[in-house]
């Protein structure tokens, strides 16, 4: 069956969402930096919702290993996570524009990558990498909302998983102490869960509703 | 006084190296921000922190 038009998906997502929100998602343009079990689920979770523009960021590539957490299939197993992730975003997003680069972001890179998102979303998975990005976005970028997850590996409860706005434009979710490095290994749900709240914040600041 | 992460706290005249360090905490996996700035990482020997300051400091952990 032929796919629908791009004015018969936009007019299915402005019923569900009405349209002064549908048009806000249009035009937003949003980064997101990491590809694995945040990132990927954060970023099928913006392309459902209608935002306009996406820009995807990994230089990792699709592991057995991802397989647990992250949105990636079997058959996509060693394709770099850019190019895996561009493929299932077409799918379900076909008329998003869709930027994706197999880099590794850097403290050099950072400014020029992401100048053009509204918001961004850090979705790293080591520690240093993700104090790396924010400090270098907080620092270079100080006009861009940044959207942030630190803690939620293990099976802990969902509900100590929370979004705090930190400052005005720079949110983190997550429960802060979740540490895969404590031998605690990343469970979909949860890592679901916390990137549910990190796309629901970019979905809020989309819709100007900057409260938590 | 000083209030950090909402909580105060007797750290006036020190630096963010000095609060960090009482805090135990790296300052490879932190974010500091003091009154809604960013205190750059090449900053944090210099930058003292003075009595009013609100200081938000995040920690990171792995996982994602």
């Amino acid at each position: 069956m032929p796919i629908p038009s791009k004015e018969e998906m936009y007019r299915a997502l402005e019923e569900r969402h009405g349209a002064e929100l549908q048009k806000k998602l249009d035009i937003a343009s949003v980064a997101v930096c990491g590809l694995g079990g945040l990132g990927s689920n954060i970023a099928i979770a913006l392309a459902r919702a209608g935002v306009g523009k996406l820009n995807i960021i990994d230089f990792d590539s699709v592991d057995i290993s991802n397989l647990n957490r992250q949105q990636y299939f079997p058959d996509q197993l060693g394709k770099p996570k850019s190019d895996a992730m561009r493929d299932t975003l077409e799918r379900i997003a076909p008329y998003c524009s869709i930027t994706s680069y197999n880099v590794k972001l850097t403290e050099e890179n950072i400014p020029v990558l992401l100048k053009d998102a509204d918001i961004i979303v850090e979705a790293f998975d080591r520690a240093d990498q993700k104090a790396m990005l924010v400090n270098c976005v907080l620092e270079n970028l100080p006009e861009k909302y940044l959207v942030s997850g630190s803690g939620m590996a293990g099976i802990a409860p969902s509900n100590i998983i929370t979004t705090k706005r930190i400052t005005k434009r720079f949110y983190l979710c997550g429960d802060g102490v979740s540490d895969v490095e404590n031998g605690m290994g990343l469970v979909s749900s949860r890592v679901l869960i916390c990137a549910g709240h990190q796309a629901h914040a970019v979905i809020r600041i989309i819709a100007g509703e900057f409260d938590i | 006084m000083v209030k950090i992460n909402g909580e105060l706290l007797e750290k006036d005249g020190k630096t963010v190296t000095e609060m960090l360090s009482d805090m135990e905490i790296s300052g490879q996996r932190v974010a500091v921000e003091i009154n809604e700035e960013i205190v750059p990482k090449a900053k944090y020997d210099e930058t003292i922190l003075k009595d009013g300051d609100h200081v938000e400091v995040v920690r990171f952990v792995g996982g994602g």
